[in-house]
């Protein structure tokens, strides 16, 4: 595993951020920021129009560490440990239950938690539990 | 300006992706490694993110969804408040295995485009196959109906 350090500070700004961005887009447009949902409604069998405004929405999150770097001089690098075969198979899995699931991390856990909504908060600790039940049996079984 | 006002805030909710180190993965599977308590590796910042996100998104929306409508659309599209349902229950559950496996979840998958070289590339591609998959599957069934509020 490669070490990380505590950020509670940073955490929680970059968490108020998040929260801002997702206000912003139920403020202006009325939806709900949840990327899986917004990502997903791109792709086949039947992209969903107009597509343009959740293009942009993607192309933002895309372009984030552009920005980042204008700022901070540093290039935000994800640490990525995992060899392929694991990363195509949780790539699998997390872009099908997602979908299959209706939400991810921002839909179900920042968005539908905000709106107290029982499907979500169901969902978040389904999800919680199966992502902390994978790293303990990864990191401390096999 | 619509489109712009959806790309700024795909731009601020990277930043935040950023800002917060979520867009790590290492910092992820740190926060989710909670069999790492006892050697003092658990990383709880993420715990931070979630509280920082939530305060805020709950705060904003019982201001504006106080509004009759969103500032640049004619109605607020809310996900229906239905029953947990088993497909509710079968993605999240799918969905935390593949994010326990690499520590990747769907925002900052798409924010490590440009900065996780080849290995982000193929989780991202992966993910994408995976999407199209359960929209194939689910479009076989009835979709979830989406609840519509305020007037036009």
């Amino acid at each position: 595993m490669i070490e990380t350090s505590f950020t509670p500070l940073a955490s929680l700004l970059g968490g108020a951020v998040i929260g801002a961005a997702a206000v912003m887009l139920m403020a202006f447009e009325g939806r709900i920021a949840g990327i899986s949902g917004i990502l997903s409604r791109l792709l086949p069998p039947a992209p969903e129009r107009p597509a343009a405004g959740r293009v942009a929405f993607v192309a933002g999150l895309i372009a984030a560490p552009i920005v980042t770097f204008a700022f901070t001089g540093a290039w935000p690098v994800p640490q990525i440990a995992s060899g392929l075969p694991v990363l195509i198979v949780a790539g699998l899995l997390v872009g099908f239950g997602s979908v299959w699931g209706n939400g991810c991390t921002s839909g179900h856990g920042i968005c539908g938690l905000s709106r107290f909504s029982l499907r979500s908060a169901i969902a978040v600790a389904v999800f919680m539990t199966t992502a902390i039940a994978t790293v303990f049996v990864v990191r401390h079984i096999l | 300006m619509s489109i712009l006002i959806q790309f700024a805030a795909g731009l601020v909710f990277g930043i935040g992706l950023i800002v917060a180190g979520m867009s790590d993965p290492a910092k992820v599977l740190n926060f989710l490694d909670l069999g790492a308590i006892p050697s003092g590796g658990w990383d709880a910042s993420l715990l931070f993110v979630m509280a920082g996100g939530v305060a805020v998104t709950t705060l904003g929306y019982r201001f504006v969804l106080a509004w009759p409508r969103p500032l640049l659309a004619e109605r607020f599209s809310l996900p229906a408040a239905g029953r947990p349902d088993a497909r509710l229950l079968t993605g999240a559950a799918l969905f935390g295995i593949g994010w326990g496996l690499a520590g990747f979840c769907p925002g900052p998958a798409l924010v490590a485009t440009l900065t996780g070289g080849m290995p982000a590339l193929v989780f991202l591609a992966a993910m994408l196959a995976g999407m199209t998959l359960a929209r194939w599957r689910a479009s076989a069934k009835a979709p979830l109906p989406m609840q519509e509020r305020g007037r036009a």
